[in-house]
C-alpha cells in the first residue's frame, strides 16, 4: 500500500508534461485544416475511450451514438429555445445521457441480457434516438439538422463559441478528463469487480460483488464521456445532424476507433481515432465526393482484420506484457514486469 | 436452535423452471460443526448449496443463518454476512492473476480493511499460492486452482465456508490434499458445509451427514453411524 501515492505521483509527470505540450500547439499557429482535424480526432477519441471504458468489460455496445446524440441535441435545444448557455447545457446533457443509460443498463443487466443480446439492445437503442431526433423535426430541424443560434458580438465566451485554439483547449481538457477517469477506475476495486463479472457473473455475485451496480456505475462513466464528446463535437461544428451524432453510423464508427486501436489499453481509442479520422480525411481528400462510401467500406474491411488479426487492437502491439483479454493494463511505459503489488 | 451462526432449512422446495431438484429439505449446521451431504449425481447436492448460496430461489421452505431469512436476499449479500460459497468446478476468474482473484474475493466494504491479513493467513495456508500469486488463475493445475477458491472464499471472512465438490475433476492423490487443508480449515473454527460425491473421504473430515437422493434426504446421522450402516456401506462405500 504504501509505495502506491509516490509512484502515483511519478507516474502523473509525464502525462502532465505531454498535455502541457498539447496545449501550446495553438500557440505555433498552425494551419486551420490541421487544428480541424486533431479537434476532431480528440473529441472522437473521448468518445471512443467511454466506449471502451466498458467494452473492455465485455460490454459491447452498438448503441453509443444516442448518448453523443443526447448530450449535443439537449445542449443545443436548451440553447436555441430556452438561451441556456453551452457551459450549463453540456453538463445537462451529459446528466440526460447518463440517466437514458442507466434506464437502458438497469433492465439489461437485472434480466441478465448479456454477449450478443446486449449489443443488439444497445443497437436499436443507438437507431431510436436518431428516429427520435428526425421524428421531432419541428424541434430539432430533422435530417436537415439542427444550427445552435450565433452569440451576439462580445458574448462568444459566454456561449462557448471559439475559434479553433479555443476548441483545441476544451477538447484537450475534456480527453483529459476522460483518461483521468479511465486511470482511477483501473486503479479501484470496480474494475478488478468488472474483470470478474466479465469473466463469470455469477461467481462474481457468489463472493459478493454487486453485479448490477457496478455494471451501472461503469455504464453511467461510459455515457457521460459519449455524451461529452458529442455535445463539444456540435458545438465545436456549430451543426447537429442526427446521422453523424446518433445512430447505427457513428456508433460502429466509435466501436471500430476503439477496436483498431485497442480497447484494453487507456491510449487505445485515441490511437483508433486517429486511424478512423485519419482514414476518413485521406479518403475524401483522395476521393471527393466520387465515392461517399469509401470510409464505411474501409472501416467494415479493416474490422474483420482487426478482430482477426489483431484483437488488441495497436495498442496491444505497444504493450509488453500480452495478457489475455480483460481487465488491468501493463502500467506506464512496461517497463515494470508483469508482476506488480495490486494498485 | 436458532443461535449465532446456525444454518438452519426446513421443508425446501427449489427447481429451475419446471423441473423440480428438492422435495422438502431441511438440514441444520452448528457453528463449528463440519457438516456433509452427500449423494449420487443428480440427487439434488449443488441445487442445495445454489438455494443457500441465493443463486436459486427455494420456491416453498424456510431458510435461516443465525436467525436471519435469508430466501428473500440477493446472492451478493451473503458474503456480507459471512457465508462464502467455493461453487462446484472452482469458477475462478481465469483471466485475473492469483492476487487479483484474492482480492475481489475481498470485495466487501468490510473485508477490504483486513485485505493484506486475511491475504497473508491465506498465503500461510497455502504457501503455494504465493509462489503463484502472479500467475494467471486459470493456467494452474485443478488441486492449485481449488486452493484458489477457497482462499478467494475465505477473503471474506466467512462464519461458514460451503464447499461445492471440492474433489470433482482431480486426481486421488490431489483430492487428499484438498480434504487435508479443508479439515485444516475447519480445526481453525469455521463451520463448514461439504457436498461430495466422494463418499468415504468426506465422512472423514465431518462430524454429521446427510445423504440425498432424488431431492429427498435419504438418512442422516453421525459419520461414524453413517460410515457403520449397511445401506450406505453398499451403496457409496463398496462395501458388503
Amino acid at each position: 500500500m504504501t509505495p502506491r501515492a509516490p509512484r502515483g505521483m511519478s507516474g502523473l509527470t509525464l502525462p502532465i508534461l505531454l498535455l502541457a505540450a498539447l496545449a501550446c500547439v495553438p500557440l505555433l499557429s498552425p494551419p486551420d485544416y490541421l487544428m480541424h482535424v486533431l479537434i476532431t480526432v480528440l473529441l472522437t477519441a473521448l468518445a471512443g475511450t467511454g466506449w471502451a471504458l466498458m467494452g473492455r468489460f465485455r460490454l459491447v455496445s452498438f448503441g453509443h451514438g444516442a448518448f453523443l446524440g443526447i448530450g449535443a441535441y439537449v445542449m443545443g435545444l436548451l440553447w436555441n429555445y430556452y438561451d441556456i448557455s453551452p457551459w450549463l447545457g453540456v453538463p445537462i446533457g451529459v446528466a440526460a445521457a447518463v440517466a437514458a443509460g442507466l434506464l437502458l443498463g438497469y433492465p439489461c443487466f437485472q434480466f441478465r441480457v448479456v454477449g450478443h443480446y446486449f449489443a443488439l439492445v444497445t443497437l436499436a437503442a443507438g437507431e431510436i434516438v436518431r428516429i427520435l431526433i428526425v421524428a421531432l423535426r419541428d424541434i430539432t430541424g430533422g435530417s436537415l439538422g439542427m444550427t445552435p443560434h450565433q452569440a451576439p458580438p462580445g458574448e462568444a465566451f459566454a456561449a462557448m463559441q471559439f475559434g479553433k485554439a479555443g476548441f483545441w483547449w476544451i477538447a484537450l481538457a475534456a480527453w483529459a478528463a476522460g483518461l483521468l477517469a479511465w486511470r482511477l477506475l483501473d486503479r479501484s476495486m470496480a474494475s478488478k469487480a468488472l474483470a470478474a463479472i466479465a469473466e463469470d457473473e455469477d461467481a462474481a455475485a457468489s463472493i459478493g460483488i454487486r453485479v448490477t451496480r457496478e455494471k451501472l456505475m461503469v455504464t453511467a462513466l461510459s455515457c457521460a464521456l459519449a455524451a461529452l464528446a458529442g455535445a463539444l463535437t456540435g458545438q465545436y461544428r456549430m451543426y447537429l445532424n442526427p446521422e453523424s451524432l446518433a445512430g447505427l453510423g457513428i456508433s460502429l464508427q466509435i466501436v471500430f476507433g476503439a477496436i483498431a486501436g485497442g480497447m484494453f489499453s487507456i491510449i487505445g481509442p485515441t490511437i483508433g481515432a486517429l486511424i478512423t479520422i485519419g482514414l476518413e480525411e485521406s479518403l475524401r481528400i483522395a476521393f471527393g465526393t466520387q465515392f461517399t462510401g469509401a470510409a464505411a467500406l474501409v472501416y467494415g474491411i479493416l474490422l474483420v482484420l482487426f478482430m482477426i488479426f489483431l484483437p488488441r487492437g495497436i495498442a496491444g502491439l505497444l504493450e509488453r506484457p500480452p495478457r489475455a483479454s480483460t481487465g488491468r493494463k501493463a502500467p506506464a511505459k512496461g517497463t515494470v514486469p508483469a508482476a506488480q503489488p495490486p494498485g | 436452535m436458532s443461535g449465532a451462526g446456525t444454518l438452519e432449512l426446513s421443508g425446501i422446495h427449489a427447481g429451475y423452471g419446471d423441473f423440480q431438484a428438492l422435495f422438502g429439505v431441511g438440514l441444520h449446521v452448528a457453528p463449528g460443526e463440519a457438516v456433509g451431504v452427500v449423494g449420487p449425481n443428480g440427487a439434488g447436492k449443488t441445487t442445495l448449496l445454489r438455494v443457500i448460496s441465493g443463486l436459486i430461489r427455494p420456491t416453498a421452505g424456510t431458510l435461516r443463518f443465525g436467525g436471519q431469512d435469508l430466501a428473500a436476499l440477493p446472492a451478493h449479500e451473503l458474503p456480507g454476512l459471512g457465508i462464502a460459497h467455493v461453487p462446484e468446478n472452482r469458477r475462478l476468474f481465469p483471466h485475473l492473476t492469483v492476487e487479483e482473484n484474492l482480492k475481489v474475493g475481498a470485495y466487501t466494504p468490510s473485508a477490504r480493511r483486513h485485505f493484506q491479513q486475511r491475504r497473508d493467513h491465506v498465503y500461510t495456508l497455502f504457501p503455494r499460492l504465493k509462489q503463484r500469486r502472479h500467475q494467471l488463475a486459470g493456467t494452474m493445475s485443478g488441486g492449485e486452482q481449488q486452493m484458489c477458491a477457497i482462499g478467494r472464499a475465505l477473503m471474506s471472512g466467512p462464519r461458514i465456508l460451503l464447499l461445492d465438490e471440492p474433489s470433482a475433476g482431480l486426481a486421488p492423490l490431489v483430492v487428499q490434499q484438498v480434504f487435508e487443508l479443508v479439515r485444516r480449515i475447519r480445526q481453525e473454527g469455521l463451520t463448514v458445509l461439504i457436498v461430495e460425491q466422494n463418499v468415504a473421504q468426506v465422512l472423514r473430515i465431518v462430524d454429521r451427514a446427510y445423504v440425498l437422493e432424488t431431492g429427498r434426504v435419504a438418512a442422516e446421522g453421525s459419520s461414524a453411524a453413517l460410515a457403520e450402516d449397511p445401506v450406505i456401506r453398499r451403496s457409496y462405500l463398496g462395501g458388503h
